[in-house]
């Protein structure tokens, strides 16, 4: 089962280790995580994507809460969320598969954002199955490398939401 | 004032009367300035020792034990007893030097990173690096250590900032933490339905762990158990919720307790386990006990519950509020004929040991111990056999029972009843360990009488590792392996070493007369019972 958890935590040195150092403590999964600053410049938010049984998932959010750096937990299931996922490609290109990539990446929306004689940068941002999607896609190009943000989700607006 | 000065005037804010400790170059300015104050200091023979002694003194006090050595080894060596207490949620503020800030990350001499490697043994943990931050992170640190489910926290003081002038001491008269709000109160609606349990169970239990002791709850555990007949048993943190012979306490549970116990806990068709965390040696099999009965989990920390077993009804809140919340209900119930068939089970499942008449017979022993100590006295065992038998056979009156349960630490008896007696020092403090366990804290018998704290030692001399024995009798077929204490010492030289007066134990029949002795005057004592090296828990 995988699950997304949003935590809000206190934006001190040292704060993403005590909360990388639980996950590992408690042999939890960590899928992915991604760290930024809030709107509040003093609080940061982890969106951190696990996966494991009810009870696990349940010790997640508790053990998250009694961090003493955690000032809340939000947990959702990956599809009633918006998630999104940002991905940087560096491929090397020939004037015999340009074409086939430049067509890539208009079928699926991704951005050329740099390039020179033989290489190109391509930007993707997308929800994370997405980028899976094209990363599968492009294993006949030869990929010089690859950087994701991990997956950024926020809980999808309900109209019963105060 | 500097930085130094600061801490310990929020030592004293705390009613802090002692720390125990060790100093090195990188907590020098706070020893300096621990000279003039109302604090006073006692030296400890190894670090780990400073943290199991703030251990005794707050198991027996309610208050934060609190320890300071310096950076790099001191720090390190103090792990073992920060994790100790962690393990069974004992509040102390433990404070390490470091070196210059400035130099911190550059592995100068005695550098070590303590916060990161305390990190998953500490309630909460500070690196100060502003001198005008003290004041607030020691008010927190003491907050944190003794509220909600109680911790150690460490405090990481750089040697700068120990030495920096701080521009204006104010004492925090309160805490603002918006992460750490633990809940106190129980639930209203858990309340009523666990008061709808409890009239309709017919065999209903409490299980009570050392979450009772932590919260001083003893008193309105009794009470509620009294009113309405319901049976209770402990873990080995909650031994001592209730007097022994009380005759609603039915014993030990786990793989070392009481059989009888045992088996009210799993005939019960209401268990409500309070303030314990269900581990493995309480209960081998979690979700074997939640069969065909309700299961109540009452806990202050919400982690606790669900962790090791899938409650009928979780209750998160402090005992001592949920035992008054509840106890204030009407509750219509009746139990005598489930307490009358417990009290049969005892009688017939009572253990039967058929001891070794050429040694000491360490239950024996222990029980005629237990009888002749003062009703407040307070009994510290160590970890191995000794414990286990320390368990199963001393008999709480009114006092206290410690010992290191969830971490098993060897060597926890010596420096935690030598804080506890520091602290009481009116009451008999006892410390029963093995010849293995003593051996690593017997160096502490230098602190006792460098400071005067006559704590009686017990040691129960077999020459083996005998917990480790035993295991090796049943699971290797005998094949002892590194368990031999071949080489240890001659304790009555060890006693004229320290100047201590000495008893040896080799069998039963001097036995009054030895604990006589033992108990006559209110010093420093070094006994040893010698006893049947294959004897059996």
């Amino acid at each position: 089962m995988k699950r997304i958890y949003s935590v809000l935590v206190e934006n001190r040195s040292g704060v993403l280790c005590k909360v990388a150092g639980l996950f590992s403590r408690r042999c939890f999964n960590i899928d992915s995580l991604a760290v930024g600053e809030t709107d509040d410049e003093s609080i940061s938010c982890m969106t951190i994507v696990s996966s494991g049984d009810e009870r696990t998932i349940e010790q997640i959010e508790k053990q998250l809460n009694k961090k003493l750096d955690v000032i809340k937990v939000k947990t959702f299931d990956e599809n009633r969320s918006i998630s999104r996922e940002l991905m940087l490609m560096k491929v090397k290109y020939n004037k015999n598969n340009r074409r086939d990539i430049l067509e890539t990446c208009n079928i699926m929306k991704a951005d050329i954002v740099d390039m020179s004689k033989s290489f190109m940068i391509i930007q993707l941002c997308d929800v994370p199955a997405k980028v899976k999607m094209f990363i599968n896609m492009m294993q006949s190009v030869s990929v010089v490398e690859v950087a994701r943000t991990g997956t950024l989700a926020l809980q999808e607006c309900l109209e019963s939401e105060k | 004032m500097n930085g130094a000065d600061a801490i310990i005037k929020c030592l004293e804010e705390e009613g802090v009367e002692v720390v125990f400790g060790y100093p090195g170059v990188a907590i020098c300015p706070f020893y300096n300035s621990i000279v003039d104050s109302t604090v006073k200091s006692v030296l400890i023979r190894t670090e780990q020792n400073a943290a199991h002694a703030a251990s005794g003194l707050a198991r027996t006090t309610g208050k934060v034990g609190v320890c300071a050595v310096t950076s790099g080894p001191g720090a390190t060596n103090l792990i073992t007893g920060v994790a100790t207490a962690f393990a069974d949620s004992i509040p102390l503020v433990c404070i390490t030097g470091q070196v210059n800030s400035e130099l911190i990350g550059s592995d100068v001499f005695q550098e070590a990173d303590i916060t990161g490697a305390v990190e998953s043994f500490v309630k909460y943990s500070y690196l100060v690096k502003d001198v005008n931050d003290i004041p607030r992170v020691f008010k927190e640190a003491f907050h944190i250590a003794n509220t909600g489910r109680k911790g150690p926290v460490l405090i990481d003081v750089p040697i700068d900032v120990q030495n920096a002038t701080i521009s204006k001491f104010k004492y925090p008269e309160e805490v603002s933490l918006r992460t750490y709000k633990p809940t106190v109160k129980g639930n209203t609606v858990q309340i009523k339905k666990v008061v709808k349990e409890l009239e309709r169970a017919k065999k209903p239990i409490i299980c009570a762990g050392g979450g009772v002791l932590l919260s001083d709850a003893e008193k309105e555990l009794r009470a509620f158990a009294e009113k309405y007949s319901i049976p209770v048993v402990s873990t080995m943190m909650g031994i001592g919720v209730m007097p022994t012979e009380h005759p609603m306490y039915f014993g030990m549970v786990g793989n070392n307790g009481k059989a009888y116990a045992n088996k009210a806990m799993n005939e019960s068709d209401l268990l409500i386990m309070v303030g314990a965390r269900v581990a493995d040696r309480a209960v081998s099999q979690p979700d074997l006990i939640t069969e065909n009965k309700i299961l109540v989990h009452i806990d202050v920390d919400p982690a606790e519950i669900g962790k090791n077993v899938g409650a009928s009804i979780p209750l998160v809140g402090d005992a001592k509020h949920i035992f008054e919340e509840i106890a204030a209900q009407d509750i219509n119930c009746d139990h005598d004929a489930w307490v009358e068939l417990l009290n049969e089970y005892k009688e017939k499942m009572a253990p039967k040991r058929n001891p070794n008449p050429d040694f000491v017979d360490p239950a024996a022993f222990i029980t005629r111990l237990s009888r002749k100590m003062q009703d407040d006295a307070i009994y510290v065992a160590d970890v191995g056999q000794n414990q286990i038998w320390s368990c199963g056979y001393h008999i709480v009156k009114a006092g206290k029972f410690l010992t290191s349960g969830g971490m098993g630490t060897m060597g926890y008896s010596i420096p935690a009843a030598m804080g506890a007696k520091y602290a009481n020092m009116d009451k008999q403090v006892i410390a029963v360990c093995g010849d293995g366990s003593f051996q690593m804290s017997m160096m502490e018998f230098a602190t006792m009488k460098q400071h005067g704290i006559p704590v009686k030692v017990i040691v129960l001399k077999n020459n083996y590792l005998g917990m480790v024995r035993q295991y090796q009798h049943f699971t290797y077929k005998d094949n002892y392996s590194v368990v031999d204490l071949t080489g240890s010492p001659d304790l009555e030289k060890i006693a004229q070493a320290y100047d201590m007066h000495f008893i040896r134990l080799h069998t039963m029949e001097q036995c009054d007369a030895a604990i006589d002795e033992l108990l006559a005057k209110d010093e420093c004592v070094l006994m040893e019972c010698i006893i049947d090296p294959m004897d059996l828990v």
